[in-house]
């Protein structure tokens, strides 16, 4: 981090309100804070993603209520858990009978369990802001041994002028437990908001969790999510990233993966168009041997916008027999977008099966030829190969409501069939 | 009882036992300045090498930009960083007559050459090939002078280029990488000594490789060479540049300097083969190769490096090319094996800037003992870059359990006309690739060697003939009985 001149960072958080009773992890966070700065583009981490014209705004941590109907996903048959600006609204939200899900308040979650989960994992000044004044959230414990009856929907409503929403998630997969959880992230109602999420969890030994996210937010949204697992040993993790909202998005993943035999696979679409910046910076840690890992993420830019990725994969000396694959695809539209790749392998094992690949690109043309001339107009060729190259991450939501909801807002949005 | 299968263990031990192969030193008489760095050291290296007053001001701005700058830390390589006040910046060989034929030349140097393999008489005679030969910092022998004389290229030392040819260093000398580039070119730009200086005129094909060797000599000084190569419209060169150094102690600082000027529809092709002194098995000692290397590619021109990387404790280097005409192509072609504690950052950066542009990036690297070998390239396609293409394809191996393998490839694209394909791996040789080999008669030690040398041909194979020889030497050296 750079060195202080004045404290932009305790600006930023001057108006949020303090709880009264501050819990370790809040102070914790309050303490890191007070000698941090916000990231510019000088920082490896933050090379191609400027976010300082954002931080310079004043944002409201505002309690609202939002009409929730309009994205209920039809079908879906989930926990239905409803945050509006980052505040957890009960009256909203609908929870299920459902003996293999309990779910709590954030502040319910056991401190030392917390702090013993995440040690020495690190924070960045966003994901500190929001451990330091999240305003409400959800601790999810998926019960031994049991499947949950229902997916977990978890609503993000941002409403209001300048908002931010800073809901913190924990989840808790237990042992040889299985669960499907479904994120949300819509603004209909907000103009320039900042929604800066916290989700994390833990996936004990034989456990299986799987996370759709799907972000939607308006074109003037600020969006930055810092998301955390860590994996057991034999247990499965799946996260597909859906990105078509926001001005800027950043969404930070990292999986640890703390025990032999474990899967992880990380699926990524994402589709800017106007001046949208979409972020994407991965990381899965192999500690132990004999683990698979799968990195797809693939992005479409048109107008201005701007695509970044940077998966890390990093192999752990002794950690053997580990086979991680990592591929990162973008078709540029226009002549105005860009894309930033950086996949990266850092092995400090040797018998692994380690490898990544990244292409950039228009739409082939010799594809578009082929269609046209069987009679296919320009504009339907077109539609056609961008959905058959998004397709393949769209797959991978086996959720069919879901995916269905899905379709229909790129239907929507893009005029894209699947 | 001998065993007569060999493991990939007995590789890799091999490996380790492996010491370096070409230390020794040279005991002549040396003119060396006292330690540390200022104005004043400048103007005195400025002044013992006879320098006109315009190179004085560009090594006094070079020094007063470096003193503004930190040292980057941002390689994937531990070391402790050099005391820059405790290094010698000028050693000259002892004797300051020029020489004015091959029989003038001190035979003790002579020597040195002759264990170095590279005999100018032998060279001159059955390779056709012209040396430049450096020894710490001086250049003290050219041969074949005559012979590119005749066609009108200059190839000489850059001090002689300075005092012969003031025009073509002034103007570009800098231009590819001006001193205000990074820590260590600034530093080269204040200190250098000497180097070599390389002029192809307009539509001229340099009927043979060029080649320079450099060595470090001198305990505690640092070496701080500098290449200028400029190929004028429609000419060809090939140019060698090949190293090994004796065994030290301390650690030595080379900060080198290459600046390729490839005009329009000219051809460079730079082949490296690097084997500093790497250290000993306990990762004491060895040289620290800090470059910078760069080519400017205009019109259909074309920049090709190829590197062959064996030696250094660290090595911090990527030979970059700015496609800055329309149809200009970069190649970038490396090897490099660590061994011990070695330790590699290296790679390449494409620049693209002119219309159908294209580049090309193969990296081999091969990581053995307790080394770390990281591959850090940057492939950048502006917007006025229409039709760009880059493929580039990383690929490491690990023959330890102790060794580290990366890729930190970084792509930026921001013309939607572009192409660009980017993959690397990173894995073991695999048991069944050398089952493969066994069950049709071939013993392991060759199967090793087989595939070590299969995954290094793409590279190798883009060296001019008696280069590759050498280079596949050197890699036989670094992996001493996996190969043959």
């Amino acid at each position: 981090m750079e060195v202080v001149v004045d404290n932009k960072v305790l600006a930023f958080v001057a108006d949020f309100k303090k709880p009264e009773t501050i819990s370790d992890v809040r102070k914790q966070a309050m303490d890191a804070l007070s000698g941090m700065d916000f990231p510019t583009t000088r920082v490896e981490e933050w090379k191609y993603t400027r976010v300082a014209k954002y931080v310079k705004k004043k944002y409201k941590q505002v309690q609202a209520s939002a009409n929730v109907g309009e994205y209920t996903i039809a079908d879906l048959n989930a926990h239905q858990l409803v945050f509006v600006n980052g505040y957890y609204d009960e009256s909203l939200s609908t929870i299920l009978e459902d003996d293999a899900v309990s779910i709590h308040k954030i502040d319910d979650l056991n401190e030392e369990y917390y702090a013993d989960i995440v040690d020495g994992t690190s924070e960045n000044v966003f994901s500190l802001i929001n451990k330091a004044y999240q305003t409400g959230g959800v601790f999810i414990q998926i019960k031994k041994n049991k499947k949950a009856n229902h997916p977990i929907h978890l609503m993000h409503i941002l409403d209001g002028e300048e908002v931010i929403a800073n809901a913190r998630h924990f989840i808790q997969s237990e042992t040889g437990s299985k669960a499907e959880v479904v994120a949300t992230y819509h603004s209909k109602n907000s103009e320039n908001s900042f929604t800066n999420i916290v989700l994390e969890g833990h996936i004990e030994a034989n456990a299986s969790l799987t996370i759709n996210k799907f972000q939607t937010e308006a074109k003037n949204v600020l969006h930055i999510s810092n998301e955390l697992f860590i994996q057991d040993e034999s247990s499965n993790f799946l996260i597909n990233t859906i990105t078509t909202g926001a001005l800027l998005t950043r969404n930070g993943l990292d999986v640890i993966v703390e025990g032999e035999n474990c899967h992880t696979e990380m699926n990524g679409a994402y589709l800017g168009t106007e001046k949208q910046h979409i972020d994407n910076h991965t990381i899965i840690d192999q500690l132990y041997s004999h683990c698979t890992s799968s990195e797809a993420y693939k992005g479409v830019m048109d107008d201005k916008s701007v695509g970044v990725f940077n998966g890390k994969v990093i192999v752990r000396q002794d950690a053997q027999k580990i086979a991680a694959y990592q591929s990162n695809k973008n078709i540029l539209l226009s002549k105005t977008a860009s894309v930033n790749s950086k996949p990266e392998l850092e092995i400090y094992a040797d018998d692994v099966r380690c490898s990544h690949g990244s292409t950039i690109g228009e739409l082939d043309e010799e594809a578009m030829f082929y269609l046209q001339s069987r009679g296919i107009s320009a504009a339907s060729a077109r539609q056609l190969l961008i959905a058959a190259f998004i397709g393949d991450i769209l797959d991978k939501v086996q959720n069919e409501a879901l995916r269905a909801n899905i379709d229909k807002l790129f239907l929507e949005d893009f005029g894209w069939k699947f | 009882m001998m065993s007569n299968t060999y493991t990939e263990e007995d590789l890799a031990k091999n490996l380790e036992e492996q010491d370096y192969k070409y230390g020794f030193t040279s005991d002549f008489k040396s003119d060396t300045i006292p330690v540390g760095l200022n104005e004043d050291v400048i103007r005195l290296i400025s002044s013992k090498k006879e320098e006109p007053l315009w190179l004085l001001e560009k090594r006094l701005q070079a020094y007063r930009a470096w003193t503004t700058m930190v040292e980057p830390d941002w390689a994937h390589v531990n070391y402790k960083k050099p005391d820059f006040q405790a290094i010698s910046y000028y050693s000259a060989p002892g004797q300051t007559k020029k020489y004015e034929s091959w029989d003038d030349v001190d035979p003790e140097m002579k020597e040195t050459m002759k264990k170095l393999g590279i005999s100018m008489d032998e060279q001159q005679r059955l390779t056709g090939t012209a040396v430049d030969f450096v020894v710490d910092s001086v250049s003290v022998a050219t041969s074949f002078k005559k012979k590119l004389g005749e066609l009108g290229i200059i190839f000489c030392s850059f001090s002689e280029a300075v005092e012969n040819h003031p025009e073509l260093v002034k103007k570009y000398m800098g231009t590819v990488v001006p001193h205000t580039d990074n820590f260590y070119a600034a530093l080269n730009s204040a200190v250098f000594t000497d180097g070599s200086f390389c002029y192809i005129p307009k539509g001229v094909r340099c009927p043979m490789e060029l080649s320079t060797y450099f060595r470090i000599n001198e305990g505690g000084t640092g070496q701080f060479e500098r290449t200028l190569v400029i190929a004028d419209e429609g000419s060809y060169v090939s140019y060698l540049e090949g190293c090994t150094a004796p065994m030290r102690d301390e650690n030595q600082l080379h900060a080198a300097v290459v600046e390729l000027i490839s005009l329009d529809d000219a051809e460079i092709k730079y082949s490296t083969v690097q084997n500093w002194y790497p250290g000993n098995k306990e990762g004491v000692g060895g040289v620290f190769n800090f470059v910078t290397k760069r080519g400017l590619c205009e019109k259909n021109a074309k920049i090709s490096w190829t590197q062959v990387e064996t030696g250094s404790a660290v090595t911090w280097k990527y030979p970059s090319c700015i496609l800055k005409g329309d149809n200009s192509i970069g190649e970038f072609y490396s090897v490099a094996v660590t061994n011990h504690f070695q330790q590699a950052d290296t790679g390449s950066k494409m620049i693209h800037l002119g219309k159908n542009t294209s580049s090309t990036i193969i990296s081999k690297g091969i990581s053995a003992g307790q080394s770390q070998n990281t591959y850090r390239g940057l492939v950048q396609i502006h917007p006025g870059a229409d039709n760009a293409r880059n493929r580039s394809e990383c690929d490491s191996l690990l023959l330890s359990d102790r060794s580290g393998a990366h890729t930190f490839p970084y792509i930026e694209c921001k013309n939607s006309t572009a192409k660009i394909e980017h993959e690397a791996t990173t894995s073991k040789i695999g048991e069944d690739q050398i089952f493969y080999c066994q069950q049709r008669g071939i013993n392991e030690e060759k199967a090793i060697g087989l595939i070590v040398n299969g995954y290094c041909k793409e590279v190798l194979n883009n060296m001019p003939m008696e280069f590759a020889v050498e280079a596949q030497k050197l890699l036989e050296i670094s992996l001493e009985n996996s190969v043959g």
